[in-house]
């Protein structure tokens, strides 16, 4: 009876779709064990390769956590990360500057083009869609001015040390053929991933202005009356999303160590269908951080399945993901319905 | 006398196509001036042959998309997914051809309208979120425009020793479908501009002697109106993205013909843009409600006359967003009621420190 | 200002473009009362409240309240608010997807010496300010996921904790039931022994007796007068809303007001235990063919919402409907429509003209609904039905191709009118069809309707505020009341002062 009650007010919580996300995560987690356990599934670095190949995932989807809790979505963030990724490298191997300066200069860039999509979102009303529709084509187009030729970081030192490092877990070894004992490794990207991840949840979570972004997801128009400054904590949650989509950007470049013009082309979308299928509601007011880390990791097993079977093809990485997308809109909107039947 | 002048100068720039036109008059001076020979016609190797024949021509694919995405920006919605949707009824028109050098593995006429059937059941599927599901349009056609081009490969697929693998280019080796994308027997105009002006056409005589484009237009403006005068305004906004889906496949069998094969990759790559684009720029507002087919019709061939003179002009394909980006920006931020409301304000503030001089 | 005053409001004007929405308005307000502000559509209420509350700047007059010096001008209502006024409006203007504390304490939540938010000091806050108004609730589950009346609580909590002197309850009835509008006033009553100063909007006259200890009643803008409780009876109260001396009670001829029977030959329409909860209580109603039949009753009475449930405009939840001798099982205005019904609704914008299409357009959408998509009506016909109804309600537009928000109020209204008259309905529903017109096209459409009923023999259902013109149009009067049809009332020789003793309640 009482896990009747209890399933029941998970059911009408708001985070109930979070819950559904950690059971999925887990569930699917646990197939792939029995299923996959000859191609590795089960060991260790397994788990730290899905965290070291969607570690820029991670960053983005939290920051488009914040863009659509309020109400909005950004989808220039694949773009901006390919443009990132191309300044990196051009900055670095053509203009021969440092890797620090070139990290300060991108990830400013990325702040400068949030105000300016946030501007034109907040103060102008403009639809989010088409400002972010125009910007991710802007930055695509930029990257192709900077270079329509590949660019690889080969030269400069720091980067690549910061890109190849390897930090040893203290757990988990493995002892191979030879008896040596190997412990499961990540990059610094995982590090700098999992760190963003964790601001962003506090911020969302013990800031006044991560309350206002909750608040004016819920309803604008209350928000307003309640005396909160909905235009600016638009304009800064737009701002904080450029900031991130730059520094997935960085990341993201860490692992290609190069710049290309169809670099993390769809990665907007890998972003939103994390963040949703992470239980954040579309029509904003409700999300967590750490659901869309869920969210990413959901789709690292997937790519790790689909990896694993090795007779199916790469495209299905997006159909799947696609359909885990629809499945769970659909389902947020059944959600919905019910609930406002129920309050009735 | 001035009184006069004045009305007609008003009504010569208040008029709805106005704007577009000067648009495309811009980028066609423009192009004048740069190339003198730029409106030169001529025919070589039996068919016409010039810049204007050019622009036309590329031009007729993003036509086609734009009749289509007019509709779905009158109900107040938009469709996304056109570009991938393209390039999966290419690859199912394609891979029904096949590949021979002596027949068609399937009749022509029926492979096309397999694609057409395809886009229509794609359009159907984002009318079907939108519409009856209420999810945002961004978000509904988001869904396809990832899978899309996904599903596209997994249907480009070939025998490769024994085994089908999907992922292929897939050429056709037929002469009459090369016909669709490029000339008809001793017909001196490309067959796209035919097939973009009949569904221009096509699409003026179903939206003006139905009242499909009243209604469309009544959910548009004021759909609990709409409601109250008895339409249903769920169907409406269906249909319009299931023809929206129809227009995308048809856009995408004429691009696979100009390449004779189905490229998952780049067939209707960045056209979802373009088509927005189009719409923006043939006046019409993108928060839905009235709608004009010739303004779309010419914002299209606006973009196309600008895609080919930034080509002249020795941009890429790959920078040519950028250019298109900030367009787009400049024609909503215009269109902005907060704009406009900032500008009158400001006005009263001139106008009225004047009267206090 | 008096010692026990809190609140002065001299000589409030405030205009906007082409109307005078405030003229001249006083309003005073005790410590520790509840005070009722009255008033039919475009009274001013509610623009009283939004000068009081910053929403709107005023044109004239001052504002004083208890503390300060000087008079005071509220900019926002964030400024009104730290000037001690608080407001809760009819729609919950809260957040539902945020916790029942953070709703309380939102823009000015409790912080931790490094900046972050203190939930636990926060939620233990809440706890506090819900048990002023006497709630007690987890206070860190979704506001959403409470009922209305809850929520409403909660925003009465939050605006009392702001430490109001003046409390606005803006029609925060309306979407009550009856236990939870005594669990309100319960909390409205200890506010009020705790000396806060209330006013209460509302329609529903009952809870006006029952809690309100002085009336302040506006019309058209200009101030009726403000009576205590007792010196003003219901019936003199509705008169002085509606506008009419009342001086005598004995000048009531209570029994004119027949209750009489309906003919029951030749009935075109019969509801049966029609309703819809939350909206209007099950009613029973019979119509007769060529009949003018009146809906009457003040503002939220239920008025429209009974003739939306007949038009299918909103799906009625029981009952049954029998139209032309057989059940109308409509599922959209559609239906209605083919079976010969017409409906013109109360709010013209939101729900009437069709902005940006032409007065053609306009006039015959609802027949080219009911003709069908694909069989578009010829447009030489379009343009001989159009410029026929044009003329024939005399429809001051420049062409038929005019776009109709180019149209002054009237003739929007002529357009969606005649929108209907083109489909020649059988049962025609206007919802306050004069409503913010000019005089002579108010009589133009009074004329219609008994020229409609008596030469084509169309069944009208009439809506309007102005019993008046009621009077001399219908037939017979239903009167509602409180969300519920009361009574009827035939019109054979009654006058105004019946219809106002039946809306108070005393048929």
């Amino acid at each position: 009876m009482n896990v009747l009650k209890w399933f029941k007010a998970k059911i009408s919580g708001p985070d109930f779709l979070l819950f559904v996300t950690v059971v999925l995560f887990v569930v699917m987690y646990i197939i792939g064990l029995i299923v996959y356990s000859g191609q590795g599934f089960g060991k260790m670095q397994t788990f730290m390769n899905m965290l070291i190949d969607n570690a820029a995932l991670i960053i983005a989807a939290a920051g488009m956590t914040v863009v659509i809790i309020t109400g909005g979505i950004d989808i220039s963030v694949g773009s901006v990360v390919g443009l990132v990724c191309m300044m990196l490298a051009f900055m670095m191997e053509k203009m021969g500057m440092s890797a620090w300066t070139s990290i300060a200069l991108v990830l400013v860039f990325g702040v400068v083009f949030g105000f300016v999509q946030g501007w034109l979102i907040a103060y102008l009303k403009i639809q989010p869609f088409i400002v972010t529709l125009a910007g991710m084509f802007f930055c695509r187009g930029l990257t192709a001015m900077i270079s329509v030729e590949q660019i690889a970081i080969l030269s400069n030192q720091t980067f690549l040390n910061m890109a190849k490092k390897n930090i040893y877990m203290p757990f988990g070894a493995v002892v191979n053929k030879r008896g040596i004992k190997l412990y499961p490794f990540i990059h610094p990207n995982v590090v700098i991933a999992l760190a963003a991840l964790l601001v962003i949840w506090y911020v969302l979570k013990y800031t006044k202005f991560g309350r206002s972004v909750f608040a004016l997801g819920g309803n604008e128009q209350s928000a307003m009356l309640m005396g909160l400054n909905v235009r600016r904590t638009k304009l800064k949650a737009y701002m904080l999303n450029g900031f991130l989509a730059s520094l997935a950007g960085f990341v993201f470049c860490l692992n290609t160590t190069s710049g290309f013009v169809e670099q993390a082309r769809g990665f907007e979308m890998e972003a939103i269908a994390s963040t949703v299928i992470g239980g954040t509601l579309l029509t904003g007011g409700v999300g967590t951080a750490i659901g869309s880390f869920f969210g990413v990791m959901i789709k690292a097993i997937i790519e790790t399945y689909i990896r694993s079977n090795g007779t199916l093809s790469s495209w299905w990485n997006k159909i799947v993901l696609s359909a885990l997308l629809c499945f769970f809109i659909v389902l947020q909107r059944v959600f919905a319905i019910i609930r406002s039947k129920r309050l009735k | 006398m001035k009184h006069n002048e004045n009305t007609l100068v008003k009504r010569i720039t208040g008029a709805r196509l106005f704007l577009p036109l000067v648009a495309l008059a811009l980028v066609l001076i423009v192009n004048i001036i740069k190339t003198p020979t730029f409106f030169n016609i001529s025919i070589q190797n039996g068919v016409l042959y010039g810049y204007i024949i050019d622009i036309i021509n590329r031009s007729s694919e993003l036509v086609i998309l734009a009749v289509g995405m007019t509709l779905v920006i009158a109900t107040g919605g938009i469709d996304i997914s056109v570009g991938a949707v393209s390039a999966l009824a290419a690859a199912v028109c394609i891979r029904l051809l096949g590949s021979s050098y002596d027949a068609y593995a399937n009749p022509m006429f029926l492979c096309i309208l397999a694609g057409l059937v395809a886009g229509i059941l794609c359009g159907s599927f984002n009318g079907f979120l939108v519409a009856k599901m209420r999810i945002q349009a961004m978000v509904a056609t988001l869904i396809l425009f990832t899978a899309g081009r996904g599903i596209a490969q997994l249907i480009s697929a070939r025998e490769i020793g024994g085994k089908m693998v999907s992922g292929q280019i897939i050429y056709v080796r037929m002469e009459s479908f090369k016909a669709i994308g490029g000339f008809l027997p001793k017909v001196v105009v490309p067959t796209p501009v035919f097939i973009a002006a009949a569904v221009v056409v096509l699409a003026y005589l179903i939206l003006n002697r139905t009242a499909l484009g009243m209604y469309i237009q009544t959910v548009g403006i004021n759909s609990r109106a709409g409601r109250l005068v008895g339409i249903n305004s769920t169907f409406i906004i269906f249909l319009c993205y299931a023809i929206s889906g129809m227009m995308a496949a048809l856009a995408g069998i004429i691009s696979s013909s100009r390449i004779y094969s189905s490229d998952a990759n780049n067939i209707g790559l960045n056209m979802e843009l373009d088509a927005i684009l189009a719409v923006a720029l043939g006046g019409n507002n993108m928060a839905g409600g009235k709608f004009s087919l010739a303004g779309s019709v010419i914002g299209a061939l606006t973009i196309q006359a600008l895609t080919t003179s930034l080509y002249a002009m020795g941009v890429t394909a790959d920078q040519l967003p950028v250019y298109k980006a900030v367009v787009v920006v400049i024609i909503v931020s215009i269109q902005s009621e907060e704009l406009k409301g900032w500008i009158r304000m400001v006005r009263q503030q001139i106008s009225a420190g004047k009267e206090a001089a | 200002m008096d010692k026990d005053t809190v609140l002065t409001m001299r000589s409030i004007d405030k205009v906007f473009p082409g109307v005078q929405a405030l003229k001249d308005v006083d309003f005073t307000l005790k410590k520790g009362e509840i005070h009722a502000l009255m008033g039919e559509n475009g009274a001013g209420k509610s623009t009283l409240i939004k000068v009081l509350t910053g929403v709107y700047l005023k044109d004239g007059g001052e504002i004083r309240i208890e503390g300060e010096e000087n008079p005071i001008v509220n900019h926002s209502p964030e400024e009104a608010q730290r000037n001690g006024i608080s407001t809760v409006y009819q729609e919950v203007n809260l957040c539902p997807n945020i916790s029942v504390a953070e709703n309380i304490f939102i823009g000015r939540q409790p912080l931790l010496p490094w900046g972050a938010v203190n939930w636990k000091k926060m939620n233990r806050m809440a706890e506090k300010a819900l048990a002023k108004v006497g709630l007690e609730l987890s206070v860190t589950r979704a506001l959403g996921e409470y009922s209305v009346a809850i929520q409403q609580m909660v925003a009465i909590a939050r605006a009392v904790d702001v430490e109001a002197k003046v409390l606005i309850l803006d029609e925060p009835t309306s979407s009550l039931d009856d236990n939870e509008v005594k669990k309100l006033f319960e909390v409205m009553r200890s506010l009020k022994a705790d000396g806060v100063a209330i006013i209460f909007v509302t329609h529903f006259l009952e809870q006006v007796y029952e809690v309100c200890d002085t009336i302040t009643v506006l019309r058209n803008g200009e101030l009726v007068g403000a009576y205590e409780i007792e010196d003003l009876p219901r019936v003199k109260l509705v008169a002085s809303m509606l506008g009419h001396e009342y001086d005598d009670l004995s000048e009531i001829k209570s029994a004119a007001a027949e209750t009489g029977e309906v003919d029951e030959t030749d009935l075109v329409l019969e509801a049966e235990g029609l309703g819809r909860s939350g909206t209007i209580k099950p009613f029973d109603l019979k119509i007769r063919k060529g009949e003018v039949v009146g809906l009457t009753g003040l503002l939220g009475s239920g008025r429209s919402e009974l003739a939306r449930l007949l038009f299918c405009a909103d799906r009625p939840d029981h009952g049954d409907l029998q139209f032309k001798k057989s059940p109308l099982k409509a599922h959209a205005p559609i239906d209605s429509i083919k079976q010969g019904m017409a409906f013109l609704p109360e709010d013209r914008k939101e729900e009437g003209i069709i902005a940006d299409l032409s007065v053609r357009e306009n006039l015959m959408i609802a027949l080219q609904a009911r003709t069908g998509m694909f069989r578009l009506l010829p447009m030489a016909k379009q343009m001989e039905l159009a410029k026929q109804f044009i003329d024939t309600l005399r429809i001051k537009t420049a062409s038929t191709e005019t776009l109709v928000k180019q149209l002054s109020g009237g003739n929007q209204q002529k357009v969606i009118l005649g929108r209907w008259l083109i489909t020649n309905p059988e049962f025609l529903i206007l919802d306050e069809p004069t409503r913010g017109i000019d005089v002579g096209t108010k009589a133009e459409i009074q004329k219609l309707i008994v020229r409609l009923s008596e030469e084509e023999n169309v069944t009208i259902m009439f809506i309007s505020s102005e019993i008046e013109e009621m009077l001399r149009t219908v037939d017979r009067l239903c009167v509602l009341c409180d969300r519920e049809k009361t009574g009827e009332l035939k019109n054979s020789g009654i006058g105004q002062h019946d219809v106002m003793t039946a809306i108070a309640g005393g048929v």
